[in-house]
């Protein structure tokens, strides 16, 4: 059946089929996709709770989006199928303005709206977890006038080690975190690019040679992260990872002492902590 | 024949070519060193001997190459990075380390990690140190937590070796320690020396290709 052969009440009912469709598909499958589908982390930090929240919103404009695509191209496969043995020449189609004005306005009301969203949230305080260079625009906010703590990440192949300056610039392989309390990373390499990605908590930053990248947390319950490379490193970039933990602030400061008794004979070689670290080539490095 | 079929005999026979091209490249990245069980020992734990060359020699496909080789049970030594040890059991370990120092990167890996008590034998001499400016390469196991420098010797050191295998009369080093494998995995170790001479920030070559400067500890 052509659509030139419809008269105007046949039109406005498959207009009303298929917005029904999309409708009850949409409400049935968005919830369902955002419920289901495994997101980022929830609640481990403020960061990973706000990760959750962004990919909730934009879920919920880009599934109904998506589905009013394939619903359209379902609707008209299944309505208008040819079903005589000829194929007939397609009717003309005329432009709609009332349906083309609609069109631009809604798609320019998601997307600004979606922009205006993204740039509200990488505003926010802590970035939302993200690597914001040497100068941060947005520092976390702290409560109660305590200073954020620093650690920083050093990646090299293939491994990230941690330094805690405000620790004596204690140096280990573990990266292990106080609840409760705001982290500032400081995020850096020894050789090539890598990328640091606390997943659980949210995090992600690239780790630059000569660049001291800094990031934001805050851990909000104790408990297990990953840590992984996220930018493709060499050979073993795929066994860059590791697991992190994030303690209690007593268990955290036994755990600090353990690793300062352990890495004292170390301690003395390391160079004095710095924002980044660029170790010439050696002998036979060049 | 047509210049069309010309044209179509062309393409298909650029495309077979290509094909069997592309499988040969893939096929080359696959080939695994062969598999080596370390030997076990009279007191239920496993020795592991491994020596560190800073040539592999005119025998090898890299003959400039700096390598890890690995002792069998008949007491030969094999060109591979591919170990066999069993799962939770106590393995002793006898590095002899016939390279020149090139020294760490990260200073932070000269302490000993993941052995028993922290420490290293080297040269029959216990230490949990040693200067970051004196490793030729280090074996570590990160997933273990096992992290060992293997000192280099001197530059102007007489006998030095030039080829692979190195025997014991020749200017070494003799790093020994334990540590204790987990449950079965695959479980890669690596040099976090760069140690590839004339590699881009001496971690291109033997320290990017699995064989030479890394591999993988095979938990059974």
């Amino acid at each position: 059946m052509s659509s030139d052969k419809q008269s105007q009440p046949e039109r406005h009912r498959d207009l009303l089929w298929f917005l029904l469709i999309w409708v009850v598909a949409s409400a049935v499958l968005t919830p369902l996709y955002i419920i289901f589908v495994p997101l980022p982390a929830n609640g481990n930090s403020n960061d990973a709770t706000g990760q959750h929240l962004d990919n909730g919103v934009l879920d919920a404009v880009a599934i109904p989006a998506v589905l009013l695509v394939v619903c359209f191209l379902a609707y008209a496969m299944v309505r208008f199928r040819q079903t005589g043995p000829e194929i007939e020449e397609g009717p003309r189609v005329y432009g709609h303005r009332g349906l083309q004005n609609v069109w631009i306005v809604v798609t320019s009301v998601l997307v600004t709206g979606l922009f205006a969203f993204g740039t509200w949230r990488i505003l926010a305080p802590g970035a939302a977890g993200s690597g914001q260079g040497a100068n941060p625009l947005s520092p976390a906010s702290t409560k109660g006038g305590v200073s954020p703590l620093p650690v920083q990440v050093i990646g090299q192949q293939w491994q990230f080690t941690y330094r805690y300056p405000t620790y004596g610039g204690l140096e280990t392989p573990r990266l292990v975190l106080p609840y409760g309390r705001v982290i500032e990373f400081h995020v850096t390499s020894l050789d090539v690019i890598h990328s640091f990605w606390a997943y659980e908590l949210g995090v992600k930053a690239d780790a630059n040679p000569g660049v001291d990248n800094v990031a934001y947390v805050t851990p909000t319950r104790p408990g297990g992260f990953d840590v992984r490379c996220a930018e493709l490193c060499g050979i073993w970039h795929g066994y860059m990872f590791a697991r992190g933990r994030v303690v209690t602030r007593p268990a955290f400061e036994r755990w600090i002492a353990q690793q300062k008794r352990f890495f004292e004979p170390v301690t003395h070689y390391l160079p004095p902590y710095s924002d980044s670290y660029l170790p010439p080539p050696l002998r036979r490095g060049g | 024949m047509t210049t069309r079929r010309k044209g179509i005999l062309g393409t298909a026979v650029g495309a077979v070519v290509l094909f069997v091209l592309s499988v040969l490249y893939v096929f080359y990245f696959t080939i695994q060193p062969p598999r080596v069980q370390a030997a076990a020992d009279a007191s239920g734990s496993t020795q592991l001997t491994l020596q560190t060359v800073g040539a592999l020699g005119p025998d090898y496909e890299h003959p400039a190459w700096v390598s890890y080789l690995v002792e069998n049970a008949k007491g030969e030594w094999i060109h591979s990075t591919e170990i066999e040890l069993p799962a939770n059991t106590l393995v002793h370990v006898t590095i002899l380390q016939y390279d020149s120092a090139t020294g760490l990167r990260n200073p932070f890996f000269a302490r000993p990690q993941g052995t028993i008590g922290g420490v290293i034998d080297v040269d029959g001499k216990e230490v949990n140190i040693v200067d970051p400016q004196a490793p030729a390469h280090t074996f570590a196991v990160p997933e273990l937590g096992v992290f060992v420098p293997l000192p280099g010797v001197a530059g102007d050191a007489s006998n030095t070796c030039s080829a692979a295998p190195c025997t014991l009369d020749q200017a070494h080093h003799t790093v020994t320690f334990s540590f204790r494998t987990r449950g079965p995995g695959r479980y890669r170790f690596q040099c976090f020396v760069p140690c590839a001479a004339g590699y881009y920030a001496g971690n291109g070559g033997p320290m990017q290709r699995y064989g030479y400067m890394g591999g993988y500890l095979d938990v059974v």
